[in-house]
């Protein structure tokens, strides 16, 4: 064949290179290799590695952190009203930014709104106020926490359906599961959006009643998700042995299955809170959500939108916040896969 | 397949018979009666009228009427405007809903396939990367906000359509664009998914050993088993176009049965809420089981399998 | 004998998140006109990147850093993609390993097995479902005409890799390249398909190169054999010389986890022990060493060069320096010897 390279000159190598070494060193094979990271390792430095879910996680974290501290941020009472001073654009103290001076087309004219509502010279609202004269800058830090508050319970409440309903129908398999996604089918075969509706009709507005009505759709997903996978972890050998050995159901549960489930369970969440936050706003837009005074992202873009032709300001806001929201969300979500299932990167 | 069908049938029965058994009991779980934010009403008048509507019946005779009328189509009767059957007021707002509803969902699979196969055909480029953004943008914004923001750049600043009206199809672009963008969306994600799972498969390497130019790979081979997998997301996108046709009918005053839901919301006319309740759950499980019917004749595996799927 | 095909120094790396993979690393070799040359070595010794890289079908982290191709003197890594597109599955064909994947799903099997006709030939549509039809009834598919129509579930494995192999020749090629073609199969489909090979290249004249991790199914169809190990050809003879006179310890390992007529029992117990080194960071030395029972200080230090054997069979190992000891061969190995000298070689 091809290669004639070296045959013909045999290298000179000094004989007592030719020592046999036998297979003691067998075992520094590994160490020739890269070490290989844990598993968890790995998925963090992936995470971290993908440049859009760090900024993702980034603004995330910010938008959480503004919400959990909102009564230190904010600089005004969200519900406080002074009607004198209703529908004032945005102003940045007394730096003169367009947009952001507290100007406002009048009849072609561009006026100080401030000056005509009879404000004092320091008086200023960094997002503009509301037809309440309420600061919307803090309606909207109020909001947004309101928002997040909603999403998060609604979120945990699948969870905590969702999960245990899934292993179930998953572990027990035959003629349980087969009721189990009996009922699992009729369930997802209503809209989600009429459920909620419907339940938000029967229950009393507020908190706990959205939560609820969110909630009791939500979790399908989850289950679905989490008993295909139990499905599957079911027959690995690790759990056999568990199961031959004599563990308890529980034991297995909480001690193999949980922790192998983790990554669909991150991953949903990071689909099922972005999906709270749409409904939260959409019954809160059609009005039968957060009840008035409360501010939510849904309330705000409801009022927001009532002034939108005339006072833009007032909508872009909270829209704005709630698409980053959003979008932020399902990014994250779309990283934490990558990193979590290694063979979708490359 | 005729078997499969008509178990499947059976199903669709049983199901909507169970939503409207639950339905039925919510509503009478209701607190208040229907009637308590109309004109105070003398007890002698608020007899009659509970009458009337059968509500002096105990709630099973009650229950066995309306399923009764499910069965002969008839939804019962609404408590407000002017006491119509909710079927008639269905067949009167049908129309403007399916029109946007259907053409949202058609423009934005359409584009959705379009975007999830470039995505997907220049995966991990530039094009990729913006690609995945519209979808994802998509699918973040609610249809309300975007409603809303068309409506007054195209509609109030620039007047380039009409700002709520409904008579020709140029009243029914805005309202179609707002609702097309979740479809849009998640076509083009999923369209991107299974596409680069097909492009990275057996047979498209085979497809290029056979000497296909990457072109051809991709409209002879990939496209169509991409494809056929979409057809399966059509139920879950007709829900998100169902729900986002309630406020964007609403933004938009389209006559439509979106907005008469709303509107029955906030009236409490429960009868029109549960008559559209249970028909908005007969369209999806309609919808749903013609998708799988559909998908078993696209796809070979399952046209000719042993029966069909389980 | 007419040289068709001449790889000269074939580098080919891969770029991923923890670095860059060497995965094959200098493999040269050539291929005579209606010959068939077998490539074996454990899973992930590169034999499946070595014929990719011929056809270009490699993943898009890829990078063919150094290295010829010569194909009746043309290099191919030279061509244009559309160039590369005319040899393929014309002048060049492949089978790859799982035939319940390497077929259309959505595509009936007629048309499947004619597209390569209508890629490269002006033929009329017709015409080539009947060339289609011709390959199915050669290839062994009962009634082609009526199942031309169905679709690739409804044929069993075998059967499949048999539709595998009529598309690759359905124009016939110059060589054909198999990637495993048995591997899938259950044992018995396994002879079948062999058998199969062997025929059509008899008709048909092509040329195969032949990739296994099973030395069990080369001495069958073989004519010379290449010993893969880590990205490198670590031995090359004709199958008398890789079977009887095998010199290099790895080439030993494989031969003796091997079932053989002699010990008629299967040997699966005597597998090399520990696993192929990491590519990442290829050793320094010979990258067997760590397995190799003799492995020597050398070994550790520098790659062995090729030492000739005889005219024709060469070995890439230290063993085969004159400095070197002389080492006991497992015992099934010895016996091969004795074969050898039967049959007139002689052993070294
Ligand atoms: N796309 C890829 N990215 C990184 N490494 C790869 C890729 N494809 C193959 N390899 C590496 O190349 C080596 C050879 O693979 P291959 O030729 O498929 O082996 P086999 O001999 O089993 O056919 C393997 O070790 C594998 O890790
Ligand atoms: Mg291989």
């Amino acid at each position: 064949m091809g290669v004639k390279n070296n045959m013909e000159q045999i290298p000179n190598v000094p004989k007592e290179k030719f020592k046999l070494i036998h297979d003691e060193n067998n075992n520094e094979q590994e160490k020739i290799g890269t070490p290989s990271l844990t598993y968890l390792q790995d998925v963090r430095r992936r995470l971290f590695s993908n440049k859009v879910a760090v900024v993702c996680l980034t603004l995330l974290s910010i938008i959480v952190l503004i919400s959990l501290f909102a009564p230190l941020v904010a600089p005004h009472n969200p519900n406080a009203q002074q009607v004198t001073l209703s529908n004032l654009p945005p102003k940045l103290g007394n730096l003169n930014i367009p947009g952001f001076n507290g100007y406002q087309n009048m009849g072609g004219k561009m006026v100080d709104a401030y000056k005509q509502a009879g404000a004092s010279k320091d008086t200023f609202y960094l997002l503009g106020t509301d037809y309440l004269g309420r600061d919307l800058l803090s309606r909207i830090i109020y909001g947004t926490r309101l928002s997040l508050i909603v999403a998060i319970l609604a979120t945990l409440v699948d969870l905590i359906i969702g999960v245990p309903y899934g292993i179930v129908s998953g572990w027990k398999g035959g003629r349980t599961d087969t009721i189990m996604q009996r009922i699992v089918e009729i369930v997802s075969s209503v809209p989600n959006l009429i459920v909620v509706i419907l339940m938000m009709i029967i229950l009393k507005p507020g908190l706990g009643s959205i939560v609820i009505a969110i909630a009791i759709t939500g979790w399908v997903t989850m289950a679905r998700l989490i008993r295909a996978q139990t499905f599957q972890l079911k027959e690995q050998e690790y759990i056999l042995a568990a199961r031959t050995l004599g563990e308890s159901s529980t034991k297995i549960a909480t001690k193999h299955l949980i922790p192998n489930l983790s990554s669909t369970i991150i991953i949903q969440t990071m689909f099922t809170i972005p999906n709270a936050i749409f409904f939260e706003a959409f019954l809160s837009f059609i009005g039968i959500g957060i009840p008035a005074p409360n501010a939510s992202l849904g309330t705000l873009l409801s009022d927001g939108q009532k002034a939108f032709r005339f006072l833009p300001y007032q909508m872009w806001a909270p829209a704005i916040i709630l698409s980053i929201i959003m979008i932020a969300t399902n990014l994250l979500g779309d990283g934490l896969r990558d990193a979590f299932d290694p063979q979708s990167d490359d | 397949m005729a078997k499969y069908i008509l178990k499947r049938i059976f199903y669709l029965f049983l199901t909507l018979f169970i939503i409207a058994t639950l339905t039925f009991f919510l509503m009478k779980m209701l607190p208040g009666t229907p009637f308590s934010n109309q004109n105070r009403m003398s007890p002698d008048q608020l007899k009659i009228v509970k009458a009337q509507y059968g509500l002096d019946q105990s709630v099973f005779v009650q229950y066995v009427r309306y399923m009764g009328g499910l069965l002969q189509g008839n939804l019962g009767t609404s408590f407000q405007f002017n006491n119509e059957p909710v079927t008639a007021l269905i067949g009167q707002r049908l129309a403007p809903s399916m029109q946007i509803g259907a053409q949202a969902m058609i423009l934005g699979t359409v584009l959705g396939i379009l975007l999830g196969a470039v995505a997907a055909i220049r995966k991990n480029t530039w094009v990729d990367t913006l690609a995945t953004f519209i979808s994802i943008l998509g699918l973040s914004i609610p249809s309300f906000v975007l409603a809303v923001l068309l409506q007054f750049y195209l509609a109030y600043k620039w007047h380039i359509y009409p700002v709520a009206l409904w008579d020709n199809f140029q009243s029914s672009v805005l309202p179609t664009l707002a609702l097309a963008a979740l479809p849009l969306g998640n076509v083009a994600r999923f369209m991107r998914t299974e596409m680069v799972d097909v492009m990275s498969s057996d047979y498209i390497e085979l497809a290029k050993a056979k000497g296909n130019s990457s072109w051809k790979v991709v409209t002879k081979h990939a496209l169509r088993n991409s494809l056929i997998p979409v057809v399966t997301i059509i139920g879950p996108m007709a829900v998100s176009v169902m729900t986002g046709s309630m406020v964007v009918e609403n933004i938009f005053s389209i006559p439509g049965i979106g907005e008469q839901f709303v509107k029955s919301i906030t009236t409490n006319d429960y009868p029109t809420i549960m008559g559209l309740t249970i028909f908005y759950s007969f369209l999806l499980v309609v919808i749903i089981l013609i998708v799988d019917i559909l998908y078993g004749f696209i796809d070979p595996r399952i046209r000719l399998g042993n029966g069909g799927k389980e | 004998m007419d040289k068709i095909l001449e790889v000269k120094d074939l580098h080919v790396n891969f770029a991923t998140y923890n670095g860059t993979v060497q995965a094959i690393r200098g493999v040269s070799f050539d291929l005579n006109a209606g010959e068939t040359l077998a490539i074996v070595g454990e899973s992930g010794s590169g034999k499946s990147i070595t014929v990719r890289s011929i056809l270009q079908l490699l993943a898009k982290n890829a990078d063919i850093a150094k290295g010829s191709i010569l194909y009746h003197g043309d290099d191919l890594l030279q061509k244009s993609e559309k160039g590369m597109d005319n040899i393929r599955g014309n002048k060049i064909s492949m089978i790859f390993q799982d035939p319940m994947t390497s077929l259309d799903p959505t595509m009936p099997i007629g048309k499947q097995v004619a597209e390569p006709l209508l890629i490269h030939n002006n033929v009329s549509k017709k015409d080539a479902m009947a060339r289609a039809e011709e390959v199915l009834r050669l290839v062994g598919i009962p009634n082609p005409k009526a199942r031309m129509k169905d679709y690739p579930h409804q044929f069993s494995g075998g059967q499949r890799q048999r539709i595998v192999i009529a598309i690759a020749i359905v124009d016939y090629p110059e060589i054909l390249i198999a990637d495993e073609p048995t591997t899938a199969l259950d044992v018995t489909v396994q002879a079948e398909i062999i058998d199969l090979l062997k025929e059509l290249q008899q008709k048909i004249g092509t040329s195969i190169i032949f990739i296994t991790h099973d030395l069990g199914v080369v001495a069958g169809i073989a004519d010379r054999v290449a010993v893969m190990y880590a990205g490198k050809f670590v031995e090359y003879g004709s199958v008398n010389d890789i079977f009887y006179n095998p010199q290099h310890p790895y080439t030993w390992g494989l031969l003796d986890s091997m079932p053989t007529l002699d010990t008629s029992e299967a040997n699966r117990l005597n597998s090399i022990p520990g696993t192929p080194p990491n590519l990442l960071n290829p050793p320094k030395g010979d990258a067997f060493a760590p397995r190799n029972k003799y492995a020597m200080e050398i070994d550790e230090e520098e790659q062995p060069p090729y030492f000739k054997v005889s005219k024709n069979h060469y070995a890439a190992t230290w063993l085969l320096h004159p400095n070197a000891p002389k080492v006991d061969p497992p015992a099934s190995i010895k016996k091969r010897f004795e074969k050898f000298k039967q049959l007139g070689g002689s052993v070294k």
